[in-house]
């Protein structure tokens, strides 16, 4: 399967400190980096605020080479906390979309967002509170329309100690699967954000 | 080289190529600390290739100068530190440190008593005398009370360091002390060090008359030997001696002797476990 | 997109501290001796892991950087490749021991992850203030090598030119990397042994006896042994003679003198790294190092597209300074950009290289905040 074409894609996961917020954006930054092969770059908060408090991974996507590595102005921001949905969302571009923890974040700063009650499912569907972050890797997986549902899994299974990859492939899929209930299509929903270039550019195995 | 004995024994062991006469001054202990670490090299019956002096600043740092093993002269301070990398990069290494007294328990007081509670396998020589002889004569972390240095010139008012209790305290695996006048027992405590695995400390009491002697009272080298011959007691003596009686008197002989593998024993007992278990 | 060659190269998505380990252990790295300190303890935790499972391989946390560094010497001296990383305190604790390392000639790497200073200032920002330092931060007259990483690949690889450059030259190897790269993981690509070149140090061929552990050679790099190897030999931080003794013989103390600076200044064409990006046509060019050369890079890309004739000269080392590479980019541009994380410490070395030909500008930043490429296209379009 071809990749899509991408000139600069940013994510941004933010939350809490023990929301796993660190560990989704390495999944996430290697099942895109190494399974897909675009060119990634992952930079964290660090020192004080990632003690508890406030967390925050970014990640710049790229099919070619990224210069700079930080994020400035964010395609998707996934924000797990109240806190972190105000700190981050003017961050937001114009376009760009919010996936949030919708028990969580009790009042969204914008009307155009999405949401799941990640926690919740974690809890009843999985039984492990501590898979809320796989929920929201497979959620993202379904709302990015550049990464491929099979390769993130095969990363996350790489990745993974051999003794929690069961646990976790089930909350990928449980994320990915209420993401398509929930969020409709995805392309639609990515219509406005023309960083996203449309499928029949063939020159992007070139570089 | 079995037969050959007293200085022809020295000799065997001196540097040829290297220019002396050597720094020490008359009356300085420091080469009769030299004489009895190679009298104990000799007496293990240890390869000179296999032996690595590693020396401070100061008086004591230039012994490793003369001698004809593997010898590094580091900086002021920081021996036990170059000492720790070379037993951990070549286990099978005999590592002998020379420091001061200031070099041991002052600027390196800090490396001294992590090398004691890291248990690396080197043995470390204090030759302890009261005083910063090569910078001129300054009060040093063992000066005693009330003793007149350049930088005490009303006398010393701090308390000084038991280095045998430090070591003690700090977890070494050895801990001796003896003195310049005890040469006999001088070689067999240092030839103990050396066979004891783990860290070991032999602390040497040496007479600086120079920089010390000189302006506290002592008329000649001789005197702060007989002060030595006097002051200096084995352990079991002194601890017979009632407290009130004991005065400048110090304990000598074997504080410690326990048998806790070095650290760089266990590090290669893990690794070898690491690359066995693969 | 990389299309998958014949022989695919291992890949990772690594931080730039797992990236110098991983040099490290492809340049022969088998000794770490350290103290931990932000932003750069990854390297010492990865090293921890890795060391004991390789063959020979061996670690010990110190108490302090001054240890740290001490153990090194004393490991590299013993025949070993040796590391340490710290940041900014931590490295100012290690001058004594770098000017050691200098008059020893012990081959060692440092690698200081440069973090927001002076004093503790701002441990988990980045920064690049210890540039200076790094060149005359121990006492005395000395040579030294610097060597800088802008992303993370160039984490692993100047880590294995590092170690090449202390074995081939006898000398501390300084590698200065910032926080932001330290701490962004990127996809690197693992070479294969034939992609690389690994220099050990020169072991004397003489018997021990003939051996002068200090004499002059063409390279002026005397052979090593290894402690325990049968050469017995003498290592002082003193001035020494060609047998390692303590002089201060004049005519003696200035031949070692001069041959430290020699054994290093007639080598400048392999010691000095450059990469230049559209610098042959360029008016107007931007010199940078570490992660500011990374926004530089996209603002020369930026400035082209509006038509500025711009151009880039990325310097991977800083010491002793390309100053031939500065000459070439001053025959043609008439405007030189230096932007960096302080107040300027290579703009210092770019205006000795000047003369007055050409108007050297600087974009400096102090915040704990990198130089954006918006912020360095601002200047390339405006001069």
């Amino acid at each position: 399967m071809k990749n899509q074409h991408l000139d600069r894609f940013e994510i941004r996961l933010s939350g809490l400190g023990g929301q796993g917020i660190l560990t989704l954006g390495k999944v996430m930054g290697s099942g895109l980096a190494l399974g897909q092969g675009y060119n990634v770059t992952q930079t964290q908060s660090y020192g004080p605020e990632a003690r508890g408090g406030a967390s925050r991974s970014d990640l710049v996507i790229s099919s070619e080479k990224i210069s700079y590595p930080k994020a400035e102005s964010v395609d998707l921001l996934i924000a797990l906390s109240q806190e972190a949905c105000n700190m981050y969302y003017r961050n937001l571009k114009p376009g760009g979309l919010l996936l949030i923890e919708s028990e969580l974040v009790k009042q969204p700063p914008v009307n155009n967002f999405l949401g799941l009650p990640f926690t919740s499912l974690a809890k009843d569907k999985i039984g492990l509170v501590q898979a809320m972050n796989t929920i929201v890797l497979g959620a993202a997986t379904y709302l990015l329309p550049f990464a491929q549902q099979k390769v993130i899994r095969k990363n996350l299974e790489q990745i993974l100690p051999a003794k929690i990859v069961e646990i976790n492939v089930k909350a990928f899929n449980l994320g990915y699967k209420e993401a398509k209930k929930n969020f409709g299509d995805p392309e639609e929903l990515w219509k406005a954000n023309s960083v996203v270039v449309p499928d029949e550019d063939t020159d992007y195995d070139s570089i | 080289m079995a037969d050959i004995k007293g200085t022809q024994l020295i000799h065997e062991y001196l540097r040829h190529n290297k220019k002396f006469p050597h720094v020490f001054c008359s009356g300085c202990g420091h080469g009769i600390v030299l004489g009895s670490l190679i009298r104990s090299i000799h007496g293990l019956g240890l390869s000179k290739d296999d032996v690595c002096i590693v020396a401070g600043i100061g008086c004591s740092g230039r012994l490793a100068a003369y001698v004809d093993f593997n010898t590094v002269h580091t900086c002021h301070g920081r021996a036990l530190t170059f000492a720790t990398g070379i037993k951990m990069a070549k286990p099978g290494m005999h590592v002998i440190v020379v420091m001061g007294d200031g070099d041991s328990m002052a600027i390196g007081g800090n490396h001294l008593i992590h090398a004691a509670r890291r248990n690396i396998g080197v043995t470390a020589l204090i030759l302890n005398n009261n005083i910063y002889g090569m910078t001129g004569g300054q009060c040093s972390p063992t000066t005693p009370a009330g003793a007149n240095t350049q930088t005490t010139p009303m006398g010393q008012m701090e308390q000084s360091f038991d280095c045998v209790e430090l070591c003690t305290a700090a977890g070494a695996n050895f801990v001796a002390r003896g003195s310049v006048f005890h040469v006999k027992r001088l070689d067999s405590m240092i030839m103990e060090g050396i066979k004891n695995p783990g860290f070991g400390v032999v602390e040497i009491m040496t007479p600086c008359f120079t920089q010390y002697g000189r302006k506290n009272g002592f008329k000649s080298p001789v005197e702060m030997f007989h002060a030595l011959k006097k002051n200096v007691v084995k352990r079991e003596r002194f601890d017979e001696i009632p407290e009130a009686d004991r005065g400048e008197k110090v304990p000598s002989g074997i504080f410690v002797q326990k048998d806790t593998p070095g650290l760089e024993e266990k590090f290669y007992e893990m690794a070898a476990r690491c690359q066995g278990g693969k | 997109m990389a299309r998958p060659k014949k022989k695919k190269n291992k890949e990772i998505f690594a931080l730039g501290n797992e990236a110098v380990v991983e040099g490290a252990l492809l340049a022969g790295c088998d000794f770490y001796a350290g103290y931990p300190i932000t932003p750069s303890s990854e390297i010492m935790e990865i090293m921890a892991q890795r060391l004991p499972r390789i063959p020979n391989g061996s670690f010990v946390q110190m108490e302090d950087e001054i240890g740290g560094l001490g153990a090194v010497i004393g490991a590299s001296l013993a025949g070993r490749k040796a590391l340490t990383a710290t940041s900014g305190p931590g490295f100012s604790l290690m001058q004594e021991h770098i000017g050691y390392g200098c008059i020893t000639e012990t081959p060692l790497v440092i690698v200081n992850v440069m973090r927001g200073g002076p004093s503790t200032g701002l441990p988990t920002s980045p920064a690049q203030g210890d540039v200076q330092q790094a060149r005359w931060g121990t006492h005395g007259d000395h040579s030294i090598i610097v060597l800088s990483a802008s992303n993370v690949q160039e984490c692993l690889e100047m880590t294995i030119e590092a170690f090449n450059l202390a074995e081939k030259y006898r000398t501390p190897v300084i590698l200065l990397i910032d926080e932001i790269t330290a701490h962004t993981r990127e996809k690197i690509t693992i070479p294969n042994e034939a992609e690389f070149e690994v220099f050990n140090r020169t072991l004397p061929t003489m018997p021990p006896e003939w051996y002068k552990p200090y004499e002059e050679t063409v390279r002026g790099v005397p052979p090593m042994p290894a402690i325990g190897s049968g050469y017995r030999f003498h290592v002082t931080g003193l001035t020494h003679d060609v047998n390692g003794f303590p002089t201060s013989r004049p005519d003696e103390v200035r031949e070692l003198n001069e041959r430290l600076f020699r054994k290093i200044d007639q080598f400048l064409h392999d010691v000095q790294i450059v990469e230049e990006i559209d610098t042959e046509d360029a008016e107007v060019a931007v010199i940078a190092y570490g992660t500011v050369a990374r926004s530089a890079e996209l603002a020369v890309k930026q400035a082209r597209d509006l038509g500025v004739k711009a151009g880039l000269l990325k310097l991977k080392t800083l010491f002793p300074y390309p100053r031939k590479a500065t000459e070439k980019l001053m025959y043609r541009a008439k405007t030189i950009i230096v932007p960096e994380m302080n107040m300027g410490q290579i703009s210092r070395e770019v205006k000795r290289v000047n003369n007055g030909q050409v108007s050297v500008r600087t974009i400096n930043k102090v915040d704990g905040q990198i130089i954006t490429p918006a912020e360095i296209l601002k200047v390339l379009t405006r001069v």
